[in-house]
Protein backbone atom coordinates (compact mmCIF):
# COMPACT_ATOMS: atom_id res chain seq x y z
CA UNK A 1 0.00 0.00 0.00
CA UNK A 2 1.52 3.25 -0.83
CA UNK A 3 1.38 6.39 1.22
CA UNK A 4 1.91 10.07 0.24
CA UNK A 5 4.73 11.61 2.72
CA UNK A 6 2.79 15.47 3.36
CA UNK A 7 6.47 16.34 4.25
CA UNK A 8 8.55 14.57 2.62
CA UNK A 9 6.66 14.59 -0.51
CA UNK A 10 7.59 10.88 -1.64
CA UNK A 11 5.33 8.08 -2.05
CA UNK A 12 6.62 5.04 0.06
CA UNK A 13 5.20 1.30 0.66
CA UNK A 14 3.31 1.81 3.76
CA UNK A 15 4.25 -2.52 5.07
CA UNK A 16 8.19 -1.42 4.16
CA UNK A 17 8.14 1.39 7.24
CA UNK A 18 6.27 -0.91 9.15
CA UNK A 19 8.54 -3.23 8.91
CA UNK A 20 11.63 -1.42 9.06
CA UNK A 21 10.22 0.21 12.09
CA UNK A 22 9.65 -2.64 13.63
CA UNK A 23 13.26 -4.33 13.13
CA UNK A 24 15.18 -1.50 14.31
CA UNK A 25 12.80 -1.39 17.73
CA UNK A 26 13.62 -4.77 18.20
CA UNK A 27 17.49 -3.64 17.96
CA UNK A 28 16.84 -0.92 20.64
CA UNK A 29 14.44 -2.56 22.99
CA UNK A 30 17.20 -5.20 23.01
CA UNK A 31 20.40 -2.76 23.59
CA UNK A 32 19.55 0.55 24.69
CA UNK A 33 20.27 2.18 21.45
CA UNK A 34 17.89 4.40 19.60
CA UNK A 35 18.45 2.81 16.53
CA UNK A 36 18.74 6.01 14.78
CA UNK A 37 23.09 4.85 13.56
CA UNK A 38 20.77 2.17 11.61
CA UNK A 39 17.68 3.63 10.65
CA UNK A 40 18.57 7.11 9.41
CA UNK A 41 20.72 5.54 6.10
CA UNK A 42 17.71 3.13 5.45
CA UNK A 43 15.81 6.08 5.27
CA UNK A 44 18.16 7.16 3.00
CA UNK A 45 18.23 4.27 1.23
CA UNK A 46 14.14 4.33 0.04
CA UNK A 47 14.60 7.97 -1.40
CA UNK A 48 13.34 10.41 1.82
CA UNK A 49 15.11 13.34 1.52
CA UNK A 50 18.23 13.53 4.46
CA UNK A 51 17.05 16.41 6.01
CA UNK A 52 13.37 14.74 6.42
CA UNK A 53 14.70 11.19 7.65
CA UNK A 54 17.40 12.61 10.37
CA UNK A 55 14.41 14.93 11.48
CA UNK A 56 11.68 12.09 11.50
CA UNK A 57 14.27 9.51 13.27
CA UNK A 58 14.57 11.82 16.09
CA UNK A 59 10.85 11.80 16.74
CA UNK A 60 10.61 7.94 16.00
CA UNK A 61 13.45 7.10 18.78
CA UNK A 62 11.38 9.22 21.15
CA UNK A 63 8.47 6.75 20.44
CA UNK A 64 10.50 3.72 20.68
CA UNK A 65 12.64 4.67 23.65
CA UNK A 66 9.74 5.75 26.06
CA UNK A 67 8.03 2.58 25.20
CA UNK A 68 11.89 0.82 26.12
CA UNK A 69 11.83 2.79 29.29
CA UNK A 70 8.57 1.95 30.80
CA UNK A 71 9.50 -1.65 30.12
CA UNK A 72 12.81 -1.39 31.91
CA UNK A 73 11.00 1.03 34.88
CA UNK A 74 9.00 -2.19 35.87
CA UNK A 75 11.89 -4.12 36.33
CA UNK A 76 13.61 -1.62 38.05
CA UNK A 77 16.58 -1.53 35.83
CA UNK A 78 16.69 2.31 35.12
CA UNK A 79 18.70 4.36 37.25
CA UNK A 80 17.11 8.15 37.03
CA UNK A 81 19.46 9.68 38.86
CA UNK A 82 22.36 8.68 36.82
CA UNK A 83 20.19 9.23 34.02
CA UNK A 84 19.29 13.33 34.83
CA UNK A 85 23.40 13.72 35.53
CA UNK A 86 23.83 12.11 31.82
CA UNK A 87 20.81 14.17 30.89
CA UNK A 88 22.20 17.72 31.72
CA UNK A 89 25.74 16.82 30.46
CA UNK A 90 23.85 15.78 27.29
CA UNK A 91 22.08 18.80 26.84
CA UNK A 92 25.00 21.00 27.08
CA UNK A 93 27.02 18.93 24.54
CA UNK A 94 23.88 19.20 22.01
CA UNK A 95 24.07 23.13 22.34
CA UNK A 96 28.21 23.03 21.86
CA UNK A 97 27.08 20.34 19.13
CA UNK A 98 24.90 21.76 16.95
CA UNK A 99 27.56 24.95 17.10
CA UNK A 100 30.45 23.07 15.91
CA UNK A 101 28.01 21.36 13.22
CA UNK A 102 27.18 24.95 11.95
CA UNK A 103 30.53 25.72 12.05
CA UNK A 104 31.12 22.28 9.77
CA UNK A 105 28.82 23.75 7.42
CA UNK A 106 30.10 27.00 6.74
CA UNK A 107 33.34 25.57 5.85
CA UNK A 108 31.63 23.15 3.68
CA UNK A 109 32.29 19.13 3.48
CA UNK A 110 29.87 18.79 6.18
CA UNK A 111 28.63 15.38 4.27
CA UNK A 112 32.12 13.71 4.36
CA UNK A 113 33.16 14.78 8.32
CA UNK A 114 29.86 13.13 9.26
CA UNK A 115 30.57 9.64 7.71
CA UNK A 116 33.58 9.45 8.82
CA UNK A 117 32.98 10.52 12.45
CA UNK A 118 30.17 7.56 11.73
CA UNK A 119 33.18 4.96 10.60
CA UNK A 120 35.63 6.21 13.38
CA UNK A 121 33.27 5.99 16.27
CA UNK A 122 31.39 2.51 15.13
CA UNK A 123 34.62 1.43 14.19
CA UNK A 124 36.53 1.96 17.67
CA UNK A 125 33.46 1.55 19.49
CA UNK A 126 32.03 -1.75 18.01
CA UNK A 127 35.85 -3.27 17.74
CA UNK A 128 36.99 -2.65 21.39
CA UNK A 129 33.27 -4.27 22.50
CA UNK A 130 33.71 -7.38 20.69
CA UNK A 131 37.51 -8.12 21.70
CA UNK A 132 36.21 -7.36 25.13
CA UNK A 133 33.27 -9.32 25.30
CA UNK A 134 34.87 -12.11 23.42
CA UNK A 135 37.07 -12.56 26.19
CA UNK A 136 34.57 -11.91 28.66
CA UNK A 137 32.41 -15.18 27.00
CA UNK A 138 36.37 -16.88 27.24
CA UNK A 139 36.38 -16.42 30.39
CA UNK A 140 33.08 -17.37 31.42
CA UNK A 141 33.29 -20.84 30.03
CA UNK A 142 37.10 -21.71 31.47
CA UNK A 143 35.79 -24.13 34.44
CA UNK A 144 37.68 -23.25 37.15
CA UNK A 145 39.39 -19.80 36.34
CA UNK A 146 39.54 -17.23 38.38
CA UNK A 147 35.94 -15.21 38.95
CA UNK A 148 35.62 -11.92 36.82
CA UNK A 149 35.95 -9.03 38.83
CA UNK A 150 32.97 -7.41 40.01
CA UNK A 151 34.11 -3.53 39.81
CA UNK A 152 37.14 -2.20 38.71
CA UNK A 153 38.27 1.00 41.04
CA UNK A 154 39.85 3.19 38.26
CA UNK A 155 40.76 6.77 38.14
CA UNK A 156 36.82 7.45 37.90
CA UNK A 157 36.65 6.81 41.06
CA UNK A 158 39.06 9.62 42.63
CA UNK A 159 37.30 12.32 41.45
CA UNK A 160 35.71 14.75 43.58
CA UNK A 161 31.49 15.61 44.06
CA UNK A 162 30.62 12.43 44.94
CA UNK A 163 27.21 11.17 44.21
CA UNK A 164 25.58 7.72 44.99
CA UNK A 165 23.83 6.43 42.20
CA UNK A 166 21.86 3.42 44.62
CA UNK A 167 20.69 1.43 41.23
CA UNK A 168 23.52 0.81 39.57
CA UNK A 169 25.35 0.26 42.85
CA UNK A 170 28.11 3.05 42.65
CA UNK A 171 29.36 5.95 44.70
CA UNK A 172 31.17 7.89 41.98
CA UNK A 173 32.11 11.76 41.06
CA UNK A 174 29.37 13.47 39.37
CA UNK A 175 32.28 14.61 36.96
CA UNK A 176 32.38 11.76 34.96
CA UNK A 177 29.35 10.83 33.81
CA UNK A 178 28.54 14.67 32.90
CA UNK A 179 31.55 14.50 30.78
CA UNK A 180 30.81 11.35 29.08
CA UNK A 181 27.19 12.96 28.57
CA UNK A 182 28.04 15.98 27.22
CA UNK A 183 30.53 14.05 24.68
CA UNK A 184 27.84 11.95 23.43
CA UNK A 185 25.54 14.93 22.90
CA UNK A 186 27.86 17.03 21.09
CA UNK A 187 28.68 14.05 19.08
CA UNK A 188 24.74 13.38 18.68
CA UNK A 189 24.18 16.27 17.23
CA UNK A 190 26.71 16.37 15.08
CA UNK A 191 25.87 13.05 13.22
CA UNK A 192 22.22 13.06 14.04
CA UNK A 193 21.15 9.90 16.11
CA UNK A 194 20.24 9.74 19.73
CA UNK A 195 24.02 8.52 20.42
CA UNK A 196 23.14 5.30 22.55
CA UNK A 197 25.73 3.06 20.71
CA UNK A 198 28.25 5.15 22.16
CA UNK A 199 26.21 6.46 25.45
CA UNK A 200 26.64 2.38 25.95
CA UNK A 201 30.07 0.96 26.27
CA UNK A 202 30.89 4.24 27.83
CA UNK A 203 29.09 3.65 31.15
CA UNK A 204 30.25 0.15 30.85
CA UNK A 205 33.52 0.83 30.23
CA UNK A 206 34.73 4.12 31.40
CA UNK A 207 31.59 4.63 34.31
CA UNK A 208 31.56 0.60 35.70
CA UNK A 209 27.32 0.53 35.45
CA UNK A 210 26.47 -2.93 35.62
CA UNK A 211 25.07 -3.60 31.83
CA UNK A 212 21.64 -4.37 33.18
CA UNK A 213 20.92 -1.15 34.17
CA UNK A 214 22.88 0.68 31.41
CA UNK A 215 20.39 -0.12 28.81
CA UNK A 216 17.38 1.49 30.59
CA UNK A 217 19.61 4.06 31.64
CA UNK A 218 20.39 5.00 28.36
CA UNK A 219 17.07 4.68 26.83
CA UNK A 220 15.72 7.28 29.68
CA UNK A 221 18.28 9.87 28.70
CA UNK A 222 17.66 9.26 24.62
CA UNK A 223 14.03 10.47 24.77
CA UNK A 224 15.28 13.67 26.33
CA UNK A 225 17.78 14.61 24.15
CA UNK A 226 15.81 12.95 20.72
CA UNK A 227 12.99 15.10 22.13
CA UNK A 228 14.69 18.14 22.35
CA UNK A 229 15.73 17.66 18.19
CA UNK A 230 12.52 17.00 17.25
CA UNK A 231 11.38 20.38 18.58
CA UNK A 232 14.32 21.90 17.35
CA UNK A 233 13.96 20.62 13.76
CA UNK A 234 10.53 20.93 13.32
CA UNK A 235 10.51 24.53 14.52
CA UNK A 236 13.52 25.42 12.14
CA UNK A 237 13.69 23.56 9.31
CA UNK A 238 10.07 22.31 9.37
CA UNK A 239 11.37 18.72 8.60
CA UNK A 240 9.60 16.63 10.77
CA UNK A 241 7.21 14.10 8.68
CA UNK A 242 4.00 12.77 11.28
CA UNK A 243 2.95 10.68 9.13
CA UNK A 244 6.60 9.04 8.10
CA UNK A 245 6.95 9.10 11.88
CA UNK A 246 3.71 6.99 13.02
CA UNK A 247 4.30 4.65 10.58
CA UNK A 248 8.02 4.42 11.72
CA UNK A 249 6.61 4.18 15.29
CA UNK A 250 3.99 1.80 15.17
CA UNK A 251 6.54 -0.41 14.24
CA UNK A 252 9.08 0.32 16.39
CA UNK A 253 6.97 0.67 19.78
CA UNK A 254 6.51 -3.10 19.36
CA UNK A 255 9.67 -3.85 18.13
CA UNK A 256 10.87 -2.29 20.84
CA UNK A 257 8.75 -4.39 23.32
CA UNK A 258 9.74 -7.20 21.78
CA UNK A 259 13.36 -6.59 21.66
CA UNK A 260 13.20 -5.33 25.49
CA UNK A 261 12.10 -9.30 26.41
CA UNK A 262 14.86 -10.99 23.96
CA UNK A 263 17.13 -8.49 26.18
CA UNK A 264 16.30 -9.64 29.15
CA UNK A 265 16.76 -13.44 28.36
CA UNK A 266 20.20 -13.25 26.77
CA UNK A 267 23.26 -13.30 28.96
CA UNK A 268 25.03 -9.58 28.96
CA UNK A 269 27.92 -10.94 27.64
CA UNK A 270 25.81 -12.36 24.40
CA UNK A 271 23.99 -8.89 24.50
CA UNK A 272 27.44 -7.04 23.94
CA UNK A 273 29.11 -9.16 21.40
CA UNK A 274 25.68 -8.91 19.44
CA UNK A 275 25.85 -5.32 19.52
CA UNK A 276 29.28 -4.95 18.58
CA UNK A 277 28.64 -7.34 15.59
CA UNK A 278 25.91 -5.28 14.72
CA UNK A 279 28.12 -1.56 14.87
CA UNK A 280 30.69 -3.23 13.07
CA UNK A 281 28.48 -4.13 10.02
CA UNK A 282 26.92 -0.75 9.88
CA UNK A 283 30.36 0.53 10.22
CA UNK A 284 31.72 -1.81 7.63
CA UNK A 285 29.21 -0.56 4.81
CA UNK A 286 30.06 3.05 5.63
CA UNK A 287 33.26 2.05 5.15
CA UNK A 288 33.17 0.83 1.85
CA UNK A 289 31.09 3.59 0.47
CA UNK A 290 33.58 5.51 0.86
CA UNK A 291 36.06 2.94 -0.58
CA UNK A 292 34.45 1.70 -3.66
CA UNK A 293 34.11 3.78 -6.78
CA UNK A 294 30.00 4.84 -6.68
CA UNK A 295 28.06 3.87 -9.67
CA UNK A 296 26.94 7.77 -10.07
CA UNK A 297 29.87 10.09 -9.62
CA UNK A 298 27.14 12.80 -9.04
CA UNK A 299 24.49 13.56 -6.55
CA UNK A 300 21.35 15.68 -6.08
CA UNK A 301 20.46 17.82 -3.63
CA UNK A 302 17.46 20.40 -3.69
CA UNK A 303 16.90 22.72 -1.27
CA UNK A 304 15.88 22.12 2.33
CA UNK A 305 11.98 22.72 3.37
CA UNK A 306 10.07 24.98 1.32
CA UNK B 1 9.35 50.64 -52.80
CA UNK B 2 6.38 48.99 -54.62
CA UNK B 3 8.34 45.84 -54.51
CA UNK B 4 8.85 46.10 -51.05
CA UNK B 5 5.15 47.15 -50.06
CA UNK B 6 3.97 43.84 -51.82
CA UNK B 7 6.73 41.87 -50.67
CA UNK B 8 4.99 42.89 -47.43
CA UNK B 9 1.72 42.03 -47.74
CA UNK B 10 2.52 38.53 -49.47
CA UNK B 11 4.62 38.18 -46.17
CA UNK B 12 0.90 39.20 -44.04
CA UNK B 13 -0.91 37.32 -45.88
CA UNK B 14 1.27 34.29 -45.88
CA UNK B 15 1.58 34.80 -41.66
CA UNK B 16 -2.17 35.14 -41.33
CA UNK B 17 -3.32 31.80 -43.48
CA UNK B 18 -0.55 30.05 -41.41
CA UNK B 19 -2.27 31.49 -38.48
CA UNK B 20 -5.69 29.95 -39.32
CA UNK B 21 -4.62 26.82 -37.59
CA UNK B 22 -5.67 26.80 -33.85
CA UNK B 23 -4.96 24.02 -31.29
CA UNK B 24 -8.32 23.14 -29.24
CA UNK B 25 -7.29 20.95 -25.80
CA UNK B 26 -8.91 19.03 -23.54
CA UNK B 27 -7.22 17.64 -20.67
CA UNK B 28 -8.57 14.14 -18.74
CA UNK B 29 -8.18 16.46 -15.56
CA UNK B 30 -6.76 20.00 -14.85
CA UNK B 31 -6.81 19.03 -11.65
CA UNK B 32 -4.26 16.76 -9.65
CA UNK B 33 -5.31 16.00 -6.27
CA UNK B 34 -2.49 14.59 -3.91
CA UNK B 35 -4.22 12.33 -0.98
CA UNK B 36 -2.57 10.14 1.68
CA UNK B 37 -2.52 7.07 -1.08
CA UNK B 38 -2.01 9.08 -4.01
CA UNK B 39 0.39 6.84 -6.21
CA UNK B 40 0.75 8.75 -9.11
CA UNK B 41 -1.77 9.51 -11.86
CA UNK B 42 -2.49 9.63 -15.73
CA UNK B 43 -3.63 12.13 -17.57
CA UNK B 44 -4.93 12.20 -21.17
CA UNK B 45 -4.10 15.96 -22.95
CA UNK B 46 -6.17 15.23 -26.41
CA UNK B 47 -7.68 18.29 -28.64
CA UNK B 48 -7.70 19.12 -32.13
CA UNK B 49 -6.68 21.65 -34.69
CA UNK B 50 -9.21 23.83 -36.16
CA UNK B 51 -8.84 25.66 -39.35
CA UNK B 52 -11.09 27.54 -42.05
CA UNK B 53 -9.02 26.37 -45.22
CA UNK B 54 -8.02 22.73 -46.51
CA UNK B 55 -5.07 21.78 -44.48
CA UNK B 56 -1.89 21.91 -46.43
CA UNK B 57 0.03 18.71 -46.60
CA UNK B 58 3.32 20.35 -47.26
CA UNK B 59 5.19 20.76 -44.50
CA UNK B 60 3.41 18.35 -42.53
CA UNK B 61 1.96 19.36 -38.89
CA UNK B 62 3.61 18.79 -35.70
CA UNK B 63 2.26 18.77 -32.58
CA UNK B 64 4.47 19.19 -29.57
CA UNK B 65 3.24 19.29 -26.28
CA UNK B 66 5.09 20.16 -22.86
CA UNK B 67 4.66 20.23 -19.43
CA UNK B 68 6.56 21.74 -16.97
CA UNK B 69 6.37 21.69 -13.02
CA UNK B 70 7.20 24.32 -10.35
CA UNK B 71 10.96 25.54 -10.77
CA UNK B 72 13.39 24.20 -7.62
CA UNK B 73 17.04 24.83 -8.24
CA UNK B 74 18.86 21.97 -7.48
CA UNK B 75 22.56 21.50 -6.21
CA UNK B 76 24.07 18.94 -8.17
CA UNK B 77 27.87 17.70 -6.32
CA UNK B 78 30.44 15.63 -8.20
CA UNK B 79 32.50 13.05 -5.82
CA UNK B 80 35.87 12.77 -6.65
CA UNK B 81 38.81 10.09 -5.23
CA UNK B 82 41.23 12.04 -2.73
CA UNK B 83 43.03 10.34 -0.01
CA UNK B 84 41.73 7.12 -0.90
CA UNK B 85 38.33 8.38 0.12
CA UNK B 86 35.63 9.43 -2.67
CA UNK B 87 34.47 13.11 -1.43
CA UNK B 88 32.14 15.51 -2.99
CA UNK B 89 34.63 17.87 -4.48
CA UNK B 90 32.54 20.30 -7.34
CA UNK B 91 29.52 21.30 -6.70
CA UNK B 92 26.76 23.58 -9.20
CA UNK B 93 24.18 25.24 -8.41
CA UNK B 94 21.47 24.99 -11.39
CA UNK B 95 19.24 27.33 -10.52
CA UNK B 96 16.69 26.87 -13.58
CA UNK B 97 15.50 23.13 -12.62
CA UNK B 98 11.57 22.41 -12.85
CA UNK B 99 10.89 19.41 -10.14
CA UNK B 100 8.80 17.88 -12.69
CA UNK B 101 9.50 17.82 -16.96
CA UNK B 102 7.63 16.31 -19.62
CA UNK B 103 7.57 16.35 -24.09
CA UNK B 104 5.77 14.87 -26.45
CA UNK B 105 5.98 15.00 -29.79
CA UNK B 106 4.73 13.30 -33.18
CA UNK B 107 7.99 13.14 -34.88
CA UNK B 108 11.65 13.53 -33.40
CA UNK B 109 11.82 17.43 -31.21
CA UNK B 110 14.67 18.39 -33.58
CA UNK B 111 12.38 17.83 -36.54
CA UNK B 112 9.08 19.03 -34.92
CA UNK B 113 10.81 22.30 -33.79
CA UNK B 114 13.61 24.70 -35.22
CA UNK B 115 16.52 25.88 -33.29
CA UNK B 116 15.06 29.36 -33.23
CA UNK B 117 11.76 28.57 -31.98
CA UNK B 118 13.03 25.95 -29.35
CA UNK B 119 15.40 29.31 -28.15
CA UNK B 120 11.95 31.09 -27.89
CA UNK B 121 9.81 29.34 -26.40
CA UNK B 122 12.25 26.98 -24.36
CA UNK B 123 10.77 23.47 -24.89
CA UNK B 124 13.38 21.00 -25.20
CA UNK B 125 15.03 19.75 -21.87
CA UNK B 126 18.58 21.48 -22.31
CA UNK B 127 16.18 24.83 -22.65
CA UNK B 128 14.27 23.86 -20.02
CA UNK B 129 17.04 23.02 -17.57
CA UNK B 130 19.83 25.80 -17.66
CA UNK B 131 21.91 27.61 -14.55
CA UNK B 132 23.44 31.09 -14.84
CA UNK B 133 27.02 32.01 -13.49
CA UNK B 134 27.80 27.81 -13.30
CA UNK B 135 31.00 28.78 -15.54
CA UNK B 136 32.53 30.58 -12.70
CA UNK B 137 32.52 27.57 -10.65
CA UNK B 138 33.45 25.00 -13.24
CA UNK B 139 35.16 24.46 -16.64
CA UNK B 140 32.20 22.08 -17.12
CA UNK B 141 29.28 22.86 -16.46
CA UNK B 142 27.56 20.58 -19.10
CA UNK B 143 28.55 17.36 -17.17
CA UNK B 144 26.92 18.75 -14.52
CA UNK B 145 23.58 19.39 -16.17
CA UNK B 146 23.78 16.16 -18.27
CA UNK B 147 24.59 14.55 -14.50
CA UNK B 148 20.93 16.23 -13.67
CA UNK B 149 18.66 15.00 -16.31
CA UNK B 150 20.39 11.77 -16.49
CA UNK B 151 19.37 11.22 -12.70
CA UNK B 152 15.63 12.88 -13.13
CA UNK B 153 15.27 10.82 -16.26
CA UNK B 154 16.20 7.39 -14.49
CA UNK B 155 13.69 8.62 -11.92
CA UNK B 156 10.63 8.82 -14.41
CA UNK B 157 10.46 13.00 -13.96
CA UNK B 158 12.12 13.80 -16.39
CA UNK B 159 10.26 12.37 -19.35
CA UNK B 160 11.03 13.25 -23.53
CA UNK B 161 8.50 10.78 -25.54
CA UNK B 162 9.52 11.85 -28.93
CA UNK B 163 6.63 10.03 -31.34
CA UNK B 164 4.44 9.69 -28.34
CA UNK B 165 1.59 12.41 -29.74
CA UNK B 166 -1.06 10.62 -31.97
CA UNK B 167 -1.66 12.58 -34.91
CA UNK B 168 -4.98 11.55 -36.98
CA UNK B 169 -5.79 13.47 -40.39
CA UNK B 170 -3.73 16.43 -39.27
CA UNK B 171 -6.25 17.44 -37.06
CA UNK B 172 -6.87 14.89 -33.95
CA UNK B 173 -4.21 14.72 -31.81
CA UNK B 174 -3.63 12.84 -28.12
CA UNK B 175 -1.31 11.65 -25.56
CA UNK B 176 -1.05 10.38 -22.06
CA UNK B 177 1.09 11.29 -19.62
CA UNK B 178 2.18 9.68 -16.26
CA UNK B 179 2.38 11.30 -12.97
CA UNK B 180 5.16 9.63 -10.94
CA UNK B 181 4.12 9.65 -7.26
CA UNK B 182 6.72 11.98 -5.55
CA UNK B 183 5.06 14.92 -6.92
CA UNK B 184 5.78 18.20 -6.00
CA UNK B 185 2.95 20.76 -5.43
CA UNK B 186 2.41 23.42 -7.63
CA UNK B 187 1.27 24.82 -10.83
CA UNK B 188 1.95 22.43 -13.89
CA UNK B 189 2.27 24.57 -16.75
CA UNK B 190 1.13 22.66 -19.86
CA UNK B 191 1.85 23.56 -23.89
CA UNK B 192 0.52 22.56 -26.99
CA UNK B 193 2.63 23.81 -29.71
CA UNK B 194 1.45 23.16 -33.25
CA UNK B 195 3.97 23.30 -36.19
CA UNK B 196 5.00 23.39 -39.41
CA UNK B 197 8.21 22.88 -40.92
CA UNK B 198 9.96 23.62 -37.80
CA UNK B 199 7.90 26.80 -37.11
CA UNK B 200 5.34 26.85 -34.33
CA UNK B 201 1.86 27.86 -36.02
CA UNK B 202 -0.20 28.53 -33.16
CA UNK B 203 0.23 27.32 -29.24
CA UNK B 204 -1.60 27.13 -26.39
CA UNK B 205 -0.85 27.00 -22.83
CA UNK B 206 -2.90 25.91 -19.84
CA UNK B 207 -1.61 25.00 -15.75
CA UNK B 208 -2.36 21.83 -14.23
CA UNK B 209 -3.51 22.31 -10.70
CA UNK B 210 -1.06 19.58 -8.39
CA UNK B 211 -2.58 20.07 -5.04
CA UNK B 212 -2.61 18.56 -1.80
CA UNK B 213 -5.83 17.68 -0.23
CA UNK B 214 -7.70 16.48 2.91
CA UNK B 215 -4.88 15.22 5.82
CA UNK B 216 -1.99 16.14 3.62
CA UNK B 217 -2.64 19.81 3.45
CA UNK B 218 -3.95 20.00 6.79
CA UNK B 219 -0.77 18.31 8.37
CA UNK B 220 1.42 20.63 5.89
CA UNK B 221 0.02 23.78 6.89
CA UNK B 222 0.49 23.37 10.20
CA UNK B 223 3.76 22.28 10.27
CA UNK B 224 4.50 25.60 8.31
CA UNK B 225 2.33 27.82 10.05
CA UNK B 226 2.17 26.59 13.62
CA UNK B 227 5.65 24.49 14.02
CA UNK B 228 5.78 24.36 17.41
CA UNK B 229 2.39 23.11 17.67
CA UNK B 230 3.33 20.20 14.80
CA UNK B 231 6.59 19.36 16.52
CA UNK B 232 4.82 19.02 20.45
CA UNK B 233 1.95 17.23 18.61
CA UNK B 234 4.57 14.58 17.19
CA UNK B 235 6.05 14.17 20.78
CA UNK B 236 2.84 14.05 22.13
CA UNK B 237 2.28 11.30 19.32
CA UNK B 238 5.55 9.51 19.84
CA UNK B 239 5.19 9.38 24.00
CA UNK B 240 1.23 7.75 23.49
CA UNK B 241 2.58 5.28 21.26
CA UNK B 242 5.53 4.24 23.59
CA UNK B 243 3.00 3.65 26.25
CA UNK B 244 0.01 2.16 24.49
CA UNK B 245 2.67 -0.64 23.35
CA UNK B 246 3.80 -1.11 26.21
CA UNK B 247 0.59 -1.31 28.22
CA UNK B 248 -0.70 -3.37 25.65
CA UNK B 249 2.52 -5.93 26.11
CA UNK B 250 1.77 -5.69 29.73
CA UNK B 251 -1.72 -6.63 29.49
CA UNK B 252 -0.37 -9.49 27.19
CA UNK B 253 1.93 -10.75 29.51
CA UNK B 254 -0.33 -10.98 32.54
Amino acid sequence: MQIYLPIAEVSVNAFLLLGLGGGVGVLSGMFGVGGGFLMTPLLFFIGIPPAVAVATEANQIVASSFSGVLAHLKRKTVDLRMGVVLLVGGLIGATLGVQVFNLLKAMGQVDLLVRLCYVVFLGVVGGLMFVESLSALRRARRPGGPPPKRKQRTWVHNWPLKMKFRTSGLYISAIPPLLVGAVVGVLSAIMGVGGGFIMVPAMIYLLGMPTKVVVGTSLFQIIFVTGFATLLHATTNFTVDVVLAVLLLVGGVVGAQVGTRIGVRLKAEQLRILLAGMVLLVCGKLALDLLLTPAELYSLATEGGH
Amino acid sequence: MRALILGLAVAVGLHTSAMAEEVVLGLSQDEVAITATFDGSDILIFGAVKREAPALNDPPLDVVIAITGPNKPVTVRKKDRRFGIWVNTEAVEIDQAPSFYAVATTRPLDVALSNTEDLRHRVSLDQAVRTVGAAEVTDDVDAFLDALQRIRMDEGTYQVREGAVALDEQTLFRTSLTLPADLTEGDYSTRIFLTRGGAVVDSYETTIDVRKVGLERWLYNLAHTQPLVYGLMSLAIAIAAGWLASAAFGLLRR
